[in-house]
Formats: C-alpha cells, sequence, structure tokens
C-alpha cells in the first residue's frame, strides 16, 4: 500500500510480484567466448610474446624499450613543446576565429567578404601544406622582410629567415588554419542565441560591442564549447604536423630517437602514449567545462562521475544540495514554480 | 495641453520593402499618461512601439520622444541620420517589455536588473545592487533575486523583465503584449505590477488585449487597424460604445 493510498483511505491490495522465466541469449555467450579468445591473442602478442631481435630476446612491442624511452629528456621536451603549439595556436584559432565570425556576420559587405576569402582559402588547402609554406614559403617569396611606408621608403629590414624561425611558422600556421575552423563554430554559436536577446539588450541602451560580449557570446558559449573541446583535441594531435617545419615536437623528438636507434615501433608507441595521455586529460576538462556553460539553461545540473561513484557508495542519490556544494555552490536549488504567487 | 508631448507620431510611414506596414500614424501620449494600443494582428502595433525605441527607421513623417526627433538631428534645416552611440544614448532612457520576456538566460534574476545600470550608465556596483534589490520588492520577487530564468514562472520573468527596465529609470515605457505569452492564471501578477506603476505615474503605451487593463488605468485607448489609427479616445467610452465598424468587430472578439 503506497502512501497515496492511505492518504486518500483506500486500500489496495498489492498483487505478488511476477516471476516469469527470462528469454535466453545463447548468442551472447558466443559472442564473449570469440571476443575472450581474441583479447587473449591480442594480450599475449602484445605483451607475452619474446622474439630474437639480435642477440637479446625481446618482448614482441618492445616494450623494455618503450619503458626506456617515456621519461626520457628529449621525449618529455617533445611533449612540452607539443602542449605549447596546442596552447598557442588555439588561442590564435580562438581569438581569430571570434573576429572572423563577427566580421562574416558584419552588415558591413567589405568584412564579411574579407572572411568569406579567408575561410575559403585556409579551409580549401591542406594544413600540412600551409605549415610548409609558412616555414619555406615565406622566406623564398620574401627573403628581405622590410618596415616602412607601404610603397614608400623603407624605415628597416631584416631576412625573413630569422623572422620565420620553425616555432613561429608553425604557431602561425596552426593558429590560422585553426581560426578558420573556429569562425564557423563561433558562427553557429551565435546564430544559435535567440534574436530577442539583441532586442533586449538593444532597448537597454547597450552597444553592438557589449552586446556582443556579455549578452551573445556567453550564450553562444553553451554551442561553441563541444565542438571547440574537440578542435583543441584535434589540434593537439596536428602539431604532429609541424614536424615539416622543424619544430622539436613530440612526434619529431621520437622520430630522431627511432632513427638513430631504430627502435621505429617502440618509440611510435612512446608517442601513442604521450598523445593518449593528453587528449584523455582534455576529454575530462572538457566534460566539466561543458557542465560549466550549461549553467541557466538546465534546472538542475547532472552528477559529475565522481557524484554519480559517491552516490553509488551510499546507496542513495546525491541530493541537490550535496550536487550544489560539489558544483562550487553557486547553484540555486530548484524548488518548482511556486505556489502563493497565483 | 502646451507642455512638451512625451510620445509625438504625425503621419509616420514604415515600409518593409514593398510591404507597407505603417500608413499614416498620428498620436500623441502627455507625460504620465497610459496610452493602451489595442488592434487586430498584422495592424503593426508592435513595428510603431520599435519605431519609438529606435530598433526601426521611420521612411516618413515626423516623430518625437520628449521633444526630441528619433533617430535623427535637425541641424540648418536638414535631418542627419544619429550616430550608433547617439541612438544607444537614447535607447537607454526608454524601457521596453516584451511578450517573451527575453530575459538573459545566463544572469540571475538580479543580475539581470544590474547588468545595464553598471555596464551601460556606469553607476557604482553596490548602488546598483541596493537599487535592484528595491526594484525586486517593488514586483515582489525579493526571494528570487538569485535565481536563473529557466527557474521562474513565466510572470515571475515577466516582472524580472519589467524590473529590468525600470532599473534604467526611463521616462517612458513600452509593453508589447506583455501578457500575451502567459497562462491564465499568472497574467494578474503582471498587471497588478504594471497597474502600480501607471498608479505611480510612469508613462506607459501599452499593446495588450487586456480589456480590463485598458478600463482601469489606460488615460486613452487607440484601435489601429491596417497602419491606421481607426478610433481612439477614453476607454470607457471606445471600449463600451465603438464608433467604427472595424472597431466594433475587433472589440467582440476579444471582449
Ligand atoms: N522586420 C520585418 N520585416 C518584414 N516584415 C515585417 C517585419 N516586422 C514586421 N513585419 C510585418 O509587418 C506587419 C505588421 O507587423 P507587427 O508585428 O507590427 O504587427 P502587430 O500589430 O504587432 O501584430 P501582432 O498582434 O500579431 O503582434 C506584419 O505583416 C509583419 O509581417
Ligand atoms: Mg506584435
Amino acid at each position: 500500500m503506497t502512501a497515496q493510498d492511505e492518504a486518500a483511505g483506500t486500500t489496495v491490495s498489492r498483487p505478488p510480484d511476477i516471476k516469469a522465466v527470462p528469454v535466453r541469449h545463447p548468442g551472447r555467450w558466443v559472442a564473449v567466448a570469440i571476443i575472450a579468445v581474441i583479447v587473449a591473442m591480442m594480450v599475449h602478442t602484445a605483451v607475452f610474446a619474446r622474439v630474437k631481435r639480435g642477440n637479446s630476446l625481446q618482448t614482441r612491442f618492445g616494450w623494455g624499450v618503450v619503458g626506456d624511452y617515456l621519461f626520457a629528456r628529449p621525449i618529455l621536451q617533445g611533449v612540452l613543446t607539443t602542449l605549447e603549439l596546442t596552447a598557442i595556436g588555439m588561442a590564435i584559432g580562438i581569438v581569430g576565429g571570434i573576429l572572423l565570425a563577427v566580421m562574416r556576420l558584419s552588415v558591413n559587405p567589405v568584412l564579411s567578404g574579407v572572411s568569406w576569402v579567408y575561410l575559403w582559402f585556409f579551409r580549401g588547402t591542406p594544413l600540412l601544406v600551409q605549415l610548409a609554406f609558412w616555414y619555406s614559403g615565406i622566406s623564398y617569396l620574401y627573403p628581405q622582410l622590410s618596415l616602412g611606408v607601404p610603397f614608400g621608403p623603407e624605415v628597416t629590414h631584416f631576412s625573413a629567415n630569422n623572422l620565420i624561425v620553425p616555432m613561429v611558422a608553425a604557431c602561425i600556421g596552426l593558429g590560422f588554419n585553426e581560426a578558420a575552423y573556429m569562425a564557423e563554430i563561433v558562427r553557429a554559436g551565435i546564430l544559435s542565441v535567440e534574436e530577442g536577446q539583441m532586442e533586449a539588450a538593444s532597448s537597454l541602451g547597450m552597444n553592438r560591442a557589449l552586446t556582443m560580449r556579455r549578452v551573445i557570446l556567453p550564450q553562444a558559449m553553451r554551442v561553441i564549447i563541444p565542438p571547440t573541446g574537440n578542435e583543441v583535441i584535434s589540434m593537439l594531435k596536428n602539431t604532429s604536423l609541424a614536424y615539416i617545419a622543424a619544430v622539436g615536437e613530440l612526434y619529431f623528438a621520437q622520430y630522431i630517437i627511432a632513427a638513430r636507434t631504430y627502435q621505429i615501433v617502440p618509440m611510435l608507441l612512446v608517442a601513442c602514449i604521450w598523445y593518449l595521455a593528453m587528449t584523455s586529460v582534455l576529454m575530462v576538462g572538457q566534460y566539466y567545462i561543458e557542465r560549466h556553460y550549461a549553467r541557466g539553461a538546465v534546472r538542475q545540473m547532472p552528477p559529475t562521475p565522481w557524484q554519480k561513484f559517491r552516490g553509488l557508495v551510499r546507496r542513495r542519490p546525491p541530493t541537490p544540495a550535496e550536487i550544489a556544494v560539489d558544483a562550487g555552490a553557486d547553484l540555486p536549488t530548484w524548488h518548482g514554480v511556486q505556489g502563493g504567487q497565483h | 495641453m502646451t507642455g512638451t508631448p512625451m510620445v509625438l507620431a504625425e503621419n509616420i510611414h514604415k515600409s518593409f520593402g514593398a510591404l507597407h506596414v505603417l500608413r499614416g500614424i498620428d498620436l500623441r501620449v502627455e507625460p504620465g499618461q497610459v496610452m493602451v494600443l489595442v488592434g487586430p494582428s498584422g495592424s503593426g502595433k508592435t513595428t510603431f512601439l520599435r519605431c519609438i525605441n529606435h530598433l526601426e527607421k521611420i521612411n516618413a513623417g515626423r516623430l518625437s520622444v520628449d521633444g526630441e526627433l528619433v533617430g535623427y538631428r535637425e541641424r540648418g534645416g536638414r535631418l542627419h541620420e544619429m550616430r550608433d552611440s547617439e541612438v544607444c544614448r537614447k535607447r537607454a532612457e526608454i524601457g521596453m517589455v516584451f511578450q517573451h520576456f527575453n530575459l538573459f538566460p545566463h544572469m540571475t534574476a538580479l543580475q539581470n536588473i544590474m547588468e545595464a545600470p553598471t555596464r551601460v550608465k556606469k553607476v557604482r556596483k553596490d548602488e546598483v545592487r541596493a537599487a535592484a534589490q528595491r526594484l525586486l520588492a517593488q514586483v515582489g520577487l525579493s526571494d528570487r533575486a538569485d535565481h536563473y530564468p529557466s527557474q521562474l514562472s513565466g510572470g515571475q520573468k515577466q516582472r524580472v523583465a519589467i524590473a529590468r527596465a525600470l532599473a534604467m529609470n526611463p521616462k517612458l515605457m513600452l509593453f508589447d503584449e506583455p501578457t500575451s505569452a502567459l497562462d491564465p492564471e499568472l497574467v494578474g501578477e503582471v498587471l497588478d505590477v504594471m497597474k502600480q506603476l501607471a498608479r505611480d505615474g510612469m508613462t506607459m503605451v501599452v499593446v495588450t488585449h487586456e480589456m480590463g487593463f485598458a478600463r482601469e488605468v489606460g488615460d486613452e485607448v487607440v484601435f489601429m487597424d491596417g497602419g491606421l489609427v481607426v478610433e481612439s479616445g477614453n476607454p470607457r467610452e471606445v471600449l463600451t460604445n465603438p464608433q467604427h465598424e472595424r472597431t466594433k468587430a475587433f472589440l467582440s472578439k476579444v471582449l
């Protein structure tokens, strides 16, 4: 008998729970068996199998070599450079992307035209080619870069080779390319914001820049953040293309060691492990940032994995108050539409 | 009759491409007056409100708010278009309330109200906060200051929207069907706030189908149809004894 029934003063006799024979799924057990065999084979070949290389017996994947080099100084240096390139490339990409998106949506046809041509060029050519271009193309086309009045007298000039050092070429190449993709993401975000928001802000006397910064972009974030997270992860992987510009990032670092020691597969494994570690951290970060920007759009935040885990341990779901505390306590709890106002 | 009218519209025309929406509107709203605009859908009520608030540019006629032209500046007998910054300054003096509230969803009720005074007028934050809290109390929502719009009912949202407009100390308030998107039982709480505002002497132009409101606080009701003012006058007279056929037909549908 439920509380409601009691409250209603009625007595309902509850029938016993149904006990039925569940449907059998023999196919599942066959699939489990097949997969178990395949996994066992893979683990065996990856971990236990030994092969003779030279006059020593090694694991097939060369895990010993992987272990030797995983934290080698040049590799760590490469990881650091990869992170630097990712951060700088994304920073240029995001700022450029916002700029291009705002230009694209501008009423000024010159600005929107420039933005369109930019996107056309940078999305229409491969990143590898662009990086190679920034690295060697510029110094070939303009061996002497000069500062001065356009078409007028030169004030100073210097060699492009000094200016376009590998790192600068890679940052520009990755950033400018990213800006084209970010522009589309930001534009979709801006367009996703209701027109009424613009009107409300205008009617309060807010100008276009203020409206964009305080009203439109924060709301566009909800649409912008998830694909931007993916872009960061792509960017991290795309930094490996910067080897073409002779930048000592992770891929280039392991390549140099592999070329010297002929341990090609183990060194590629070293690179994979580091890339996976970095992208995993980024994915977790993306989850929490998305959650932050859902604020105001959902009435009750979904629990974080940690809260779910604690809830599991406690054997009861976390209360809204606990969720609010875990989320930084800036979230009011939802009480429903209160009566009394009506 | 000799004072500066708050809104003076003389033969206003407005077209969207080939669509001639306003076809010669003449109106006069005195300071402290409440004017209620009624009319069938598509008659141009929203467009007219948006013209008053510089959200649309008129094509012909003269429109002034508090003695100053809307959107233009008269210099040497010629009209010059206003710059964006001037338009923003003018808009800040006029409050507007929308049918769909248009609260900023990423800000709490209090932040919604504080945004424009702090960012546009650059008033000190603690002053703005105190004023915002007073306004929330005025619309009966002191306990909802830290709620996001998604956590408020429709009626509460609209009352926050009214408080947000009032926070700029407007000399004129425009309401575009403020209760049309509300459940019937929530309409009253919003109308109560508006009635109090009218009694406090705010100049208001209200587009609404709430004839009870028009009768109770309206100083004048204007019936628009097809981009023209068909009939206007004292609400009690126009609403009970309309002279024009089109007014009669419309009122028989909404009353
Ligand atoms: N930005 C615009 N571009 C083109 N046409 C428009 C625009 N805004 C309004 N219109 C047209 O102008 C006419 C009048 O619209 P308006 O919104 O002013 O009517 P309304 O009286 O407010 O109607 P409702 O009661 O439905 O809100 C309509 O035919 C509408 O389609
Ligand atoms: Mg309308």
